[in-house]
């Protein structure tokens, strides 16, 4: 399954993964909380540094990665040019970036499955609460595996539909798709409860 | 518990296929995935609990980084993003949908799904959006409806679907529609 995370090793990646989500929280209320423009800029120095640090091709990487937030940090400032006040679209545009690609950063640089472990972690708590916890990692696990089976049905129902028809298929391959779904968890709930399900736990 | 959890998971799965297969764009210009209408289904056919459950796993998954929103969009950037209000309405407008079509027990499945996925996935939905724009992009609330507004058509549209939808479903296999099981 395709994720996120870089190829490129970067020195970030050894860090434990709960230090960097905590760092990214804290940064992220940090960017919340200042105003000013000079603060904006150092902050996207700062994060350009970081993206920097493991070579351009990573650095590329990370812009392509921010490109939905390009059309709406255009929109604010088109906005505030227009209202006379491009001093504060500045700082909001600059914000949303430096948040975004901080984020993004450390999305590229942690690893799926020890991002799934500081979840497991965080909700451990609730096993004292008597809530079981390992199904939700199942679920995790269930559902990486189920995209790209799912996927593969859904690119073939529209293959087959090709076939048959001159036109592009449209929303009735919804139905079809939905039922393979719903056919598949059936039978993996059958395959689960035959193999003692979660009670053996 | 099984069969619930599996369900739940392969709805979640379903919202990101949904994301990723058939995507068109209206002739305003506006791209529009399935992704919504799974959301809805998920309320309309799991019912209110597991529907937002199953988007939660969802979201939980974009989050740890898969690129699972439409666009190939994920990581954790999108939760600090200017669409992050959506995200936070997703599983509430699937508990929305899920609990107003299991409340209309009595009423035909169609336009009950009908109902639940435009009010869930319309009115609850934008105004967790709108919120969350107004707050990333320091605008006032009237001015971040302005600017998600022409997606509504299309959402009346996925509605739509995701009620025949779910009426089909009822009709094929009437066990695994848990919000009138």
């Amino acid at each position: 399954m395709l994720t996120l995370t870089s190829e490129i090793r970067t020195p970030y990646h050894p860090i434990r993964a709960g230090a960097k989500l905590a760092l990214l929280c804290a940064a992220t209320v940090g960017l919340f909380m200042l105003g000013s423009l000079g603060a904006m800029v150092a902050a996207n120095a700062a994060v350009a540094a970081l993206y920097l640090v493991p070579g351009r091709p990573f650095a590329r990487d990370g812009l392509r990665l921010l490109k939905p937030v390009w059309i709406f940090v255009a929109l604010v400032l088109a906005w505030h040019v227009l209202t006379h006040d491009t001093r504060a679209g500045l700082v909001i545009a600059l914000r949303l970036t430096a948040a975004v690609a901080l984020a993004n950063l450390v999305t590229m640089t942690t690893r799926f499955d020890d991002m799934v472990e500081v979840v497991l972690w965080l909700l451990s708590p609730l096993r004292r609460l008597g809530i079981r916890t390992a199904p939700i990692g199942f679920a995790i696990v269930l559902v990486v595996r189920f995209i790209p089976v799912l996927l593969a049905k859904a690119r073939s129902l529209i293959e087959a539909w090709r076939a048959r028809s001159p036109r592009r298929a449209g929303w009735q391959v919804a139905l079809p798709i939905a039922l393979v779904a719903i056919d598949d968890a059936e039978h993996v709930a059958e395959a689960l409860r035959a193999r003692g399900g979660f009670d053996t736990e | 518990m099984e069969r619930q959890i599996t369900l739940i998971a392969l709805f979640a799965a379903l919202i990101a296929v949904l994301g990723l297969v058939p995507q068109f764009t209206l002739a305003s210009g506006v791209p529009i995935t399935a992704q919504g209408m799974g959301i809805m289904l998920c309320g309309t056919v799991l019912g209110a609990r597991r529907g937002a459950l199953a988007v939660l796993l969802f979201l939980a998954l974009v989050a740890l980084g898969l690129p699972l929103l439409a666009g190939g969009r994920g990581g954790l950037g999108v939760f600090v993003g200017p669409t992050v209000g959506f995200l936070v309405g997703f599983p509430i407008a699937a508990f929305v949908a899920g609990w107003i079509v299991e409340r209309m027990r009595n009423t035909p499945i169609l336009t009950a799904a009908f109902i639940g996925a435009v009010i869930g996935g319309i009115p609850v939905m934008y105004v967790f959006g709108i919120i969350g724009m107004s707050v990333t992009l320091d605008k006032t609330f009237a001015e971040s409806a302005l600017l998600v507004t022409p997606f509504i058509p299309g959402d009346l549209i996925k509605a739509g679907l995701a009620a025949a939808l779910t009426a089909s479903l009822l009709k094929a296999r009437p066990a695994s529609v848990l919000s009138r099981g």
